[in-house]
């Protein structure tokens, strides 16, 4: 029997970090209509964050500090996953509003240079990526007005940048030369977060033996989960996401601003994201690789929870995690070994992490057969819906 | 002879003259090397026809093509593994786990015409129950999109994982395999294949286009542009795109087998999550809605992919993420439909020779008119 409620545990956590990890996706999908390939990335600078945090604190502050680092990581993963996504909702996502397919392509792409860059960023690297950015966004100002009203002011604006460009890739190339800039700050090798003492042991509770990280980890994302849903309930950018969600049209016409509620939603879910990745860093080594090991599960949580209500999002969350974890590790034959001989093959088959992912998306399948808009899905009159 | 030569019959025959000439010229002055690479991205191209069918046609976007791709790589070397075996023997991997007889599901292949058949009637029937089940419930989309994509993580996963079966992770090789008494990985066989890679990337061809010049070409376009509208006029787009989506999985099969023989492999990596959303960019670059975009599109890219691979791996990453924002963001209708559209025109009277128009000239060249028909065009875009 101790064996049944560990394995749930443990399924309950990495059901967690599921919930955590598609809350942003499912609230950004269900505002915008727009699937975020570059989530788990968002995930994965999360990770790094706490990494860095981590090594700052172990190297410059007093030793005192350091069990405190991972509630410093916290805040900090959300602020830098949450601008990065505002920045590419800004500059990307934006520029493709009503085009869902075209948007998904495009964050497929800023997930590859997020997962290049984490592996080859150096000082070089980011010096002259710096020099380039920087550049490029002075030379309108430096050049006179009237080039930038001509026929070939695009050309020129491409040509600018492209210009600062080659001289960013110069800057790093010659940096690069030095053995101290060209260190890459990362790598693509994975690297690995010491959780601080006080989430190392285990905590006993009658039967059940539960691991300090994996509860920290429950807690985080009830606490998560309460804030979020406060948040949409009572506040009043709260309120008008709800309206614009519902509605995009409408709320426009009477007066919400829905740029800023976009912008704002889009921060929030990439935050989230980074909050995911800083509790994945509790669970074992991350790598630049991070984002694709938990992306295509947040979309089946998205499918499977529909969009109408964040208990949608938990409920699937919790029920792919612990069925995958309960099914993969195999524990359900020393729970029951008593059972009948067919069955018994069947889920000694599914009973690898790999091969428990086919029999959920198989049920997944079969679940959307009766309700194809998910568990909760959005109520309206619309044909398409 | 004056007739033949006149421009229409010239543009009618003169491209099938140049694919002639290529595919008899290029093995005599490629090396061995080179010539295998440009057959692997020819039938790649036959893949990309597919994925053209689907979502540059009919608007769905699948990311799961690798599924198909890798079932029909599967289906071919499977049966070259049985080929020339002795009567009782295994191919050489199943003593490594231990397995005595043979599979069941291995046995058909050993007939050379139930293969021919397999490499496209299984991945077209997978395609099919696949779509049914989901175009059934009009999902369409995004979710189809993230469905499919997670279909192709199930594959994966199911034959990574099933070593006793089709040997896992290592794959099945081919390259040492015979046929006809001849090393599949010689030089000569190598030149053979891609004749058969041309032959059948043309015929590839032809059948895209007849599917999509006609009225099931008209069905599917309508089902891109507006979906229930076409539903009310009395069609049944689900019958349409699980058909489509077939074509397209029989496509990527024949497509898989070709690449399969010619790099020598076939393993789970060809369900790899990346590669099969690199083949929506081959024809997002190469024009999507034009055939020959996609064809375009697949080797271009590939080929560009394998010489930046060669100098600076590192920074191909980089330049296939910008590829992705570029061709969204600035060339939504690819390299073929920036050309189809005047690009080049409008590139020229940018930099000042203004194009020939019959009247107002010089409404082409201010720069206000052209900004504000910009803005028409995409006002109209959003509400299409």
């Amino acid at each position: 029997m101790d064996l049944l409620y560990d394995t749930l545990f443990n399924g309950l956590a990495i059901g967690s970090v599921l919930v955590l990890a598609a809350l942003g996706l499912a609230v950004v999908f269900g505002l915008m209509g727009v699937i975020n390939m570059a989530h788990g990335e968002l995930m994965m600078l999360g990770a790094y964050t706490t990494y860095v945090v981590q090594n700052i604190f172990k190297a410059v502050l007093p030793e005192a500090l350091f069990p405190i680092y991972i509630l410093v990581a916290l805040p900090l993963a959300f602020l830098v996953s949450g601008l990065v996504g505002l920045l590419l909702e800004k500059t990307v996502i934006r520029r493709l509003y009503g085009r869902p397919l075209e948007t998904l392509l495009a964050t497929w792409g800023v997930s590859l240079i997020l997962q290049q860059f984490v592996r080859s960023v150096s000082s070089a690297f980011a010096i002259g990526l710096v020099v380039a950015v920087v550049a490029g966004i002075l030379v309108p100002r430096f050049t006179p007005k009237a080039w930038w009203q001509q026929r070939w002011t695009p050309l020129l604006g491409t040509g600018s940048w492209i210009v600062t460009g080659l001289v960013g890739v110069v800057i790093a190339s010659v940096l690069g030369e030095q053995r101290v800039f060209d260190q890459p700050w990362f790598s693509a090798r994975n690297i690995d977060v010491t959780a601080p003492v006080w989430l190392r042991g285990s905590i006993d509770v009658g039967v059940v033996n539960m691991p300090a990280a994996r509860l920290f980890i429950i807690a985080l994302t009830v606490v998560a989960l309460l804030l979020v849903n406060w948040f949409l309930q009572k506040s009043v950018w709260g309120m008008r996401i709800r309206a614009v969600t519902q509605n995009r049209t409408m709320s426009d016409c009477l007066g919400i601003p829905t740029e800023k509620v976009d912008a704002l939603t889009f921060l929030i879910g990439s935050g989230l994201a980074g909050v995911a990745g800083v509790a994945v860093t509790l669970l074992g080594s991350v790598g630049p690789n991070l984002g694709g090991n938990y992306i295509v599960d947040c979309f089946m949580v998205v499918v499977l929870g529909g969009v109408g209500k964040l208990a949608g999002t938990v409920l699937a969350a919790l029920g792919i995690g612990i069925l995958s974890y309960v099914v993969g590790s195999g524990s359900l034959l020393l729970v029951w070994p008593a059972m009948p001989e067919g069955l018994n093959t069947v889920i000694t088959f599914f009973a690898t992490t790999s091969m428990a992912k086919v029999l959920v998306f198989a049920l997944i399948v079969v679940f959307l057969q009766i309700r194809p808009a998910g568990l909760f899905p959005q109520k309206g009159r619309m044909v398409e819906a | 002879m004056a007739d033949l030569l006149s421009s229409r019959n010239l543009r009618r025959w003169l491209p099938w003259v140049l694919i002639v000439l290529a595919a008899l010229v290029l093995p005599v002055i490629l090396p061995p090397f080179r010539l295998n690479l440009l057959g692997r991205f020819l039938s790649l191209g036959i893949v990309a026809l597919g994925v053209d069918l689907i979502w540059g046609y009919t608007g769905m976007l699948s990311l799961g093509q690798g599924i198909f791709f890798a079932l029909g790589g599967y289906a071919l070397a499977m049966y070259l593994q049985l080929n020339e075996l002795k009567p009782g023997e295994l191919p050489e991997f199943f003593s490594l786990y231990g397995v005595k007889s043979l599979p069941a599901f291995w046995q058909p292949f050993n007939s050379p015409l139930f293969t021919l058949i397999a490499i496209w009637v299984i991945p077209a029937l997978v395609a099919g129950v696949l779509g049914y089940l989901v175009f059934r419930n009009r999902i369409k989309g995004v979710y189809f999109s993230i469905l499919t994509q997670a279909a192709l993580l199930v594959f994966f996963n199911f034959f990574n994982g099933q070593q006793k079966l089709i040997n896992g992770t290592n794959g099945l090789k081919t390259s040492t395999a015979r046929i006809f008494g001849e090393l599949i990985g010689s030089d000569a066989m190598q030149r053979n294949l891609f004749w058969l890679t041309v032959v059948i990337t043309v015929a590839a061809y032809l059948l895209c286009r007849w599917l999509t010049h006609g009225r099931f070409g008209d069905a599917l376009i309508a089902i891109r542009d507006d979906e229930p509208r076409l539903r009310f006029t009395g069609y049944n787009p689900t019958a349409y795109k699980t058909v489509v989506f077939a074509v397209a999985g029989a496509l990527a099969g024949i497509s898989g087998a070709l690449y399969t023989v010619q790099s020598g492999i076939v393993s789970p990596q060809y369900m790899a999550v990346p590669f099969s959303i690199e083949m929506v960019i081959w024809v997002a670059v190469g024009g999507r809605g034009t055939l020959i975009g996609a064809l375009l599109g697949a080797v271009l890219i590939n080929y560009a992919k394998s010489l930046v691979s060669e100098a600076l791996p590192e920074t191909w990453l980089f330049i296939q993420g910008g590829l992705f924002l570029l061709v969204v963001l600035a060339l939504p209708d690819g390299l073929v439909g920036w050309w189809r559209q005047g690009g080049p025109g409008r590139l020229i009277a940018m930099v000042g020779w203004p194009p020939r128009t019959a009247t107002y000239p010089a409404l082409d060249l201010d720069p206000q008119v052209g900004a504000e028909q910009d803005q028409l065009e995409r006002r109209g875009g959003g509400q299409g």
